[in-house]
């Protein structure tokens, strides 16, 4: 268990520099001091380095990036591709964006050492089109990058080469999910594929291709300085290391708040000044709409990958959106379903016949117009979608249903009685749509 | 491939067209950014944008046309000067972001017709014209409830400062973004977005060095800061 303090700045740290998006403010901060490391060592010991480490991906689903690394092949025949996920779009998700527009180059330097570790000259950062100012902080970060000779040819000397090309996506959230992603980047509409053949045997151009999340691989150089054993005094056993947790909602002092994995939000809500005015907390979640909501009986869980799974969630994003007493939970999972309605791909019909039902059942509800069935319908059609379909994102939309039906099927209920005795006034939030 | 010359289209869009074409391993890469492109010179992906597509990357016009229809910011109808974008994803709505959008909607409307989603307050194109569109989650939960004009931000607004911000920008203000670059229109954006960004050294300077460092973004560094918490110090035969 960490002894670590309560935050710890790692990522973060620099972004409190003046201009911290600057090369030579980098530079002067450590900046591209790992990769001259990393290029005077075997492709192979950076790939252990990080497995060692234990990095999980901060994409959501937490794989391991070392063993990810590993599955690339190790000869050359074919070109191999290293894309990074900047796609950020998971409602509550507010980590990637400021990260690269206040510290762009440490990505960049972690695609140069990850791209090394895995043989790629060629690394695309899509990223979702509607951060303007992030993708501008990218472009200036790359030239600046090849400028000074840490992107090109033979960098600094080491015979190794790498292209980084940014990449504006256009408004799909399902372009997050890494195949979905490659078609897009293919020139295509953003549908995932089969799995498998996965990526790492043929994924960009059928060819050998990793995909991580910006976060995981501007961590990397951060452990090729300080060893895998400094990047496990922070965290747990099996989640190791320093997360960035994005606290919003209804707390005192939102903002990005990088703690060790296995902080509770009991913890979070400390260093975010409380809860706002002091109205109580009611449901929350530990990583974005698609991990299912916890509520106050949930205060002491570890937010790590195994802390949150035993609790009944997931850790997702670590995209802590926070909720009290006036909100309505049936008007909040409504909400979040019409965004999964709406960005459903329509690839597979239990995810987009579904969600289309549920958000339709939930409107009717909220409008007072529902029926105690339909609370069985909802759970019904969840359970036709989850498991069923083609991608995480039919999963992801049954979360706040599910869980939200679970912690406060009274609320549900009560939008049933409104119904009957034609009483719809309510105090709270959307209630009174 | 083929030369394709049109009146919509100049030269210097085509060489441009070439340049998004030479990033990639493959040309159809580039169809992304492509249709960006398109939309930096008419505001929207028309008929004649499609085709100029389709002949620069060697596909039918229903290719590109069931791409370009899967992807929210491809426009099908001519949009304003600038787009103005609400986020109402939960987290916004419950701190404010549906009001912020019912307001606006009224605002930019007609007496008793509020104006729709991606629909336009003015004559499209026209100086001072305005799209309205909710959005989905915007990646700034932290500082919500946001909105973003030709997607730069503007972060924990709320119904009066919105209001005050369009009637800006329909006086033909550009109010300055809370993160972002001095404020353009919508096709300069889309420019960017197709990987255009200003040849002058000092004016991609002043766009790059737009404000990004809102408090909330530095909240947990700053408060490390203050209360002397730091990551355990690396050690030094690995530094
Ligand atoms: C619907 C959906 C959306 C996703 N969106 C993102 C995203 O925006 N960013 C991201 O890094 N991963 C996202 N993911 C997860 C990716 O598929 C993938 O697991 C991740 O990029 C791998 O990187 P990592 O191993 O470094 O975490 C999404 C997954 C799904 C199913
Ligand atoms: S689950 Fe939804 S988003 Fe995923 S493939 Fe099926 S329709 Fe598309
Ligand atoms: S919910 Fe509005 S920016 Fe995330």
């Amino acid at each position: 268990m960490s002894t670590a303090d309560p935050v710890t700045p790692v990522l973060t740290k620099r972004w409190l520099s003046p201009n911290s998006w600057r090369l030579s403010v980098y530079e002067q901060l450590e900046g591209y001091t790992a990769v001259k490391k990393a290029l005077s060592k075997p492709p192979e010991q950076i790939v252990a380095l990080v497995k060692d480490a234990g990095l999980r991906g901060r994409g959501g689903a937490g794989f391991p990036a070392g063993v990810k690394w590993s599955f690339m092949p190790q000869n050359e025949e074919k070109r191999h591709y290293l894309v990074i996920n900047a796609d950020e779009g998971e409602p509550g998700t507010c980590k990637d964006i400021p990260l690269m527009m206040a510290d762009p180059h440490s990505l960049i330097e972690g695609c140069v050492i990850a791209a090394y570790a895995m043989r790629s000259h060629h690394c695309f950062i899509y990223v979702r089109g509607e951060v303007l100012h992030c993708i501008r902080r990218l472009h200036a970060a790359v030239r600046e990058a090849y400028d000074a000779g840490y992107l090109g040819k033979d960098i600094l000397g080491s015979g190794f080469d790498l292209d980084i090309t940014v990449h504006a996506g256009a408004g799909a959230y399902i372009c997050g999910e890494e195949t979905a992603l490659l078609d897009s980047l293919e020139g295509r509409r953003g549908q995932p594929r089969l799995k498998p053949p996965f990526p790492a045997a043929a994924g960009l151009y059928a060819a050998p291709t990793t995909v991580n999340n910006v976060e995981t691989i501007a961590t990397v150089p951060f452990i090729v300085n300080g060893g895998s054993d400094w990047f496990r005094e922070m965290g747990t056993e099996k989640s190791p290391g320093p997360k960035i947790f994005s606290i919003s909602g209804h707390v005192e002092r939102p903002g990005q708040y990088e703690a060790p994995l296995g902080t509770t939000l009991r913890e979070l809500l400390e260093l975010a000044g409380g809860m706002k005015d002091g109205v109580p907390l009611k449901f929350w979640t530990p990583g974005g709409s698609s991990t299912p909501m916890f509520t106050a009986e949930h205060l002491d869980v570890p937010l790590d990958f195994e802390g949150a799974a035993e609790a009944g969630s997931m850790l997702g994003t670590t995209a802590v959106m926070v909720f009290n007493e006036t909100v309505s939970v049936p008007w909040a999972v409504m909400k979040w379903t019409q965004f999964y309605e709406h960005e459903s791909c329509g690839k597979c019909t239990p995810c987009r016949e579904g969600t289309y039902w549920l958000a339709q059942v939930l409107e009717r509800m909220v409008e007072g117009k529902g029926t105690e069935e339909d609370i069985d319908t909802l759970l019904d059609v969840c359970d036709n979608i989850l498991g069923r379909s083609f991608c995480a994102l039919g999963d992801g939309a049954v979360s706040p249903i599910t869980s939200g039906i679970q912690y406060f099927r009274d609320e549900f209920l009560a939008l049933c009685e409104t119904n009957k005795s034609k009483q719809s006034e309510s105090a709270l939030v959307g209630a009174q749509a | 491939m083929t030369e394709v010359q049109d009146s919509v289209f100049d030269a210097d869009i085509h060489a441009k067209a070439k340049e998004i074409i030479s990033r990639y391993p493959q040309s159809r890469s580039a169809l992304l950014p492509m249709l960006h492109l398109v939309q930096s010179v008419q505001g929207h992906v028309s008929q004649e944008g499609i085709a100029f597509c389709g002949k620069h990357l060697d596909l039918t016009d229903a290719e590109v046309s069931a791409v370009a229809t899967f992807y929210t910011m491809y426009k099908r109808k001519p949009c304003g000067e600038h787009l103005l974008s609400v986020c109402t994803n939960t987290l916004c709505a419950a701190m404010g972001g549906d009001a912020i959008y019912r307001k606006l909607q009224e605002h930019l409307g007609a007496e008793g017709k509020p104006l729709g989603h991606e629909a336009t307050a003015g004559t499209p194109g026209e100086p001072g014209s305005i799209t309205l569109e909710h959005a989905e989650c915007l990646a700034a939960c932290d500082l919500a409830p946001v909105l973003q004009v030709n997607y730069e931000f503007y972060d924990n607004q709320t119904e009066q400062s919105a209001v005050e911000l369009v009637d800006a920008l329909q006086r033909g203000e550009k109010p300055a973004p809370t993160r972002g670059a001095p404020l353009t229109d919508l096709k300069s954006a889309e420019l960017q977005l197709a990987g255009f960004f200003p040849e002058d050294a000092e004016r991609f300077a002043a766009d790059v060095d737009g404000p990004s460092a809102a408090t909330e973004t530095l909240r947990g560094a700053a408060l490390a800061q203050e209360r002397g918490w730091v990551a355990p110090p690396m050690r030094e035969e690995n530094a």
